[in-house]
């Protein structure tokens, strides 16, 4: 059934996804930031914290807490300007990020404090609870939090019984019986942390697009590894630019 | 199964990262085991001493520690001590007796000694389990930070501005003539002639940027010698 040859508007092959990048530290004052992009999604991921936590009954004596927020800027879109803010959607994002990211973060040693993490979208086109579970991993590395693994994450779903990997926007709309799955699974562990549906199914699509989910998991892992590694790169940078700025700047001081 | 060991010296991890299979390694600091697999739980450099693995963490905020030596903010009066900003998680207190040798009397105004927003080199001398903190400025080289500049790096990194047995921060005083004191938690706090501590901002901010690799010291050693225009021994 899977290995049905189905032509996707864009032309990708069933078992593909749209380009994916991604890169660490792109906001500096931030503790930890990532960008990950797969297609038109574009999320931006900024990390604060062990921070102490406010309103105070929501601290914990025992570990520091994880507090995710999720949202789309209003342009992001497809055109329309949206209502900008928090709404129910947004909402129910926040919270699953945070139960699909909580499992892998250990911040016992900071009790009564919290992890902020927040997530925003530039540009959306379906998929973006996975990209934004993608970014924030990223980010929570990147600000040295103590985790045991990344968390990585891909919509999988079937196109009138074919299954697919990564649906976009057109595709979520697609004319038929059409089903989205957003899965989130621990690397190391193969654990999933986010499983959600929507649209219409069968048992049997379900499982198979899962397992095409799992193998399509690893390559985006590598994506996130790759991108924290590029940002300590091996060689000394930077002192010739501080060098002639400093230079200038002193020179102009004597005059 | 055979041990292995996936990683070499000095390598940089991400978390999740498989470091050593088998069980004659041993997982230590940034490190776990998972099941026959020993992995990485947060980005740090991979440290290998004899069969023990560990990683030096490469960020991540200040986790108070007993005995440090950290520079804070006065902020708030208490009613016998001052709350300091330490930039962590949670505020520590400053109280009397461990702030100064002289006889405050009862109701004084203890702004007199410290105010809000002044800022201190203090030790820590106590951390409990929940991270509460208490610090003390009875010590040598702990004191009021009157004038100068303040400047906030990663907290990870201080031990490379610092240098081995000082040797980094004690060029940088050498070569610039400034007072520089350098808190464990990030905090850094730069005295002396308005040009000499931009330089002194520059070349530490250089440190911060770079301080994952080796052959820091010479490559700031050049870079000092150059804007100063005198020798670094």
């Amino acid at each position: 059934m899977t290995k049905k040859e189905i032509t996707r508007h864009d032309g990708r092959k069933w078992n593909e996804t749209r380009t994916i990048s991604a890169q660490a530290g792109v906001i500096p004052q931030a503790d930890g930031s990532a960008v990950f992009t797969i297609g038109n999604s574009t999320a931006y991921a900024a990390v604060y914290g062990p921070q102490e936590l406010h309103p105070r009954f929501m601290q914990n004596p025992k570990t520091g807490i994880l507090r995710c927020h999720y949202n789309m800027l209003p342009f992001s879109g497809p055109g329309s300007r949206g209502r900008p803010g928090p709404n129910r959607r947004s909402q129910e994002i926040s919270m699953v990020t945070q139960n699909a990211l909580s499992p892998v973060v250990d911040l016992t040693d900071y009790p009564n404090s919290v992890v902020d993490v927040h997530i925003e979208f530039t540009q959306t086109d379906a998929g973006s609870r996975c990209a934004g579970i993608c970014a924030a991993a990223i980010a929570l590395a990147d600000a040295g939090i103590v985790m045991k693994d990344l968390v990585s994450a891909v919509a999988v779903g079937h196109l009138d019984g074919t299954v697919v990997i990564d649906l976009d926007g057109e595709e979520e709309h697609f004319d038929g019986e059409v089903a989205d799955i957003p899965i989130a699974i621990i690397p190391s562990t193969g654990e999933v942390t986010l499983l959600q549906m929507d649209g219409l199914t069968q048992p049997e699509l379900i499982i198979e697009a899962i397992k095409r989910g799992r193998e399509e998991i690893e390559v985006i892992t590598k994506v996130q590894r790759d991108a924290l590694l590029k940002k300590f790169s091996s060689e000394i940078t930077g002192v010739q630019e501080a060098k002639t700025a400093l230079k200038k700047i002193l020179s102009e001081e004597k005059k | 199964m055979t041990a292995k060991l996936h990683i070499q010296e000095r390598q940089i991890v991400v978390p999740g990262q498989v470091l050593a299979t088998g069980l004659e390694y041993l997982p230590s600091k940034g490190t776990y085991r998972h099941n026959d697999t020993i992995r990485a739980n947060r980005i740090g450099l991979v440290q290998i001493d004899g069969k023990v693995i560990k990683t030096i963490p490469l960020a991540g905020r200040y986790l108070p520690k007993r005995g440090d030596t950290v520079v804070g903010r006065i902020s708030d009066v208490l009613i016998s001590g001052w709350r300091v900003d330490l930039h962590t998680m949670v505020d520590s207190v400053l109280s009397l007796k461990e702030a100064t040798n002289e006889y405050i009397k009862r109701g004084e105004d203890l702004t007199r000694y410290f105010a809000l927003d002044d800022w201190i080199s203090c030790k820590i001398t106590q951390v409990t389990s929940q991270n509460l903190v208490d610090v003390s400025m009875r010590g040598p080289g702990l004191f009021k930070l009157e004038g100068g500049t303040i400047i906030e790096v990663d907290s990870q990194k201080v031990p490379r501005i610092i240098g081995a047995r000082g040797s980094m921060v004690r060029m940088l005083k050498k070569a610039t003539d400034c007072n520089v004191v350098v808190g464990q938690n990030g905090v850094i706090w730069i005295k002396g002639e308005p040009d000499m501590e931009v330089i002194v901002i520059r070349s530490i901010r250089l440190i911060e940027q770079n301080s994952h690799l080796q052959g820091l010291t010479e490559t700031i050693k050049e870079f000092l010698e150059d804007l100063t225009g005198n020798e670094v021994e």
